[in-house]
């Protein structure tokens, strides 16, 4: 009943020069997603990956289940010394991620591209 | 609510995880024929979802012998939703998650739905039944609430 969620990773360096790598999903984030999440997350080489951009553009669904695993990835990613950003999340569940705090963690940004030139 | 004439829709759910979102569509479109702002339906759905998870997990434990009801009663400018389920209820309301906490591993990164609930409509309040079954969490999302 959930659609699976799938996952991507992308390199791509910001006009600034830093390397990002971007972590693009598509489907329901929800309980179901932790491998699609966490697993992708955790194939990361986290010595070289420093900035990680998750991409949202093609999630329609987001349930709390699916937010926990995104605190997961932050709570991993302040431990390894990364920075994560997130763009592409739709105007509702940019209030929701603001809500429950997460934007303290995590910059959140309408788009790739301005999210690039920010980093 | 200042009336609730039995304008109602009923859907029963199966216990099992992703048939939240049938209940969810189900309250859109009945919030969008009520005529909700689109952000009022997006917080609904939310609301919508959330309460059927917990119901899911928590009052029915998972048991695909159980269903969840949800029963929608559309009244002149406000939506009632009752998730009904076979539980001893939940305790509400929740506090605010605190991100902090959780990011230094004080506090589980999961138990946000109940404030999610909360915080997205206008009433919301867990009832536990007499009989210790058939417990419900009822939802008001008023038609006229302002944009924040």
């Amino acid at each position: 009943m959930q659609s699976e969620t799938k996952s991507r990773v992308d390199q791509l360096t910001s006009p600034a020069g830093h390397p990002v790598t971007v972590l693009r999903f598509e489907g329901d984030i929800a309980s179901t997603s932790k491998e699609a999440v966490l697993g992708t997350y955790h194939s990361l080489p986290k010595e070289t990956a420093k900035l990680v951009l998750l991409d949202f553009s093609k999630v329609d669904y987001i349930n709390s289940s699916g937010i926990a695993l995104v605190i997961q990835m932050l709570i991993e990613a302040s431990n390894s010394d990364q920075k994560v950003y997130a763009f592409g999340l739709s105007p509702h569940f940019t209030k929701v991620f603001t809500m429950v705090g997460i934007t303290k963690y995590a910059g959140l940004f309408p788009s790739q591209t301005e999210a690039l030139a920010a980093l | 609510m200042s009336q609730i004439k039995s304008t109602s829709v009923e859907v029963r759910l199966p216990s099992r995880l992703g048939y939240e979102k049938v209940a969810m569509s189900t309250a859109a479109a009945v919030a969008k024929l009520m005529g909700f702002r689109e952000d009022r339906v997006e917080d609904l759905k939310t609301a919508v979802a959330e309460a059927c998870i917990n119901a899911i997990e928590h009052g029915n434990r998972m048991n695909e012998g159980l269903s969840v009801g949800v029963v929608l009663s559309a009244g002149k400018d406000a939506l009632e939703v009752k998730v009904i389920d076979d539980g001893k209820g939940m305790k509400g309301p929740q506090p605010k998650p605190d991100i902090d906490r959780k990011i230094h591993g004080e506090e589980d990164p999961r138990g946000m739905g109940m404030f999610l609930i909360q915080a997205l409509v206008d009433e919301a309040e867990w009832v536990a039944a007499a009989n210790g079954k058939s417990s419900y969490v009822r939802l008001v999302i008023r038609l006229d609430k302002v944009a924040e």
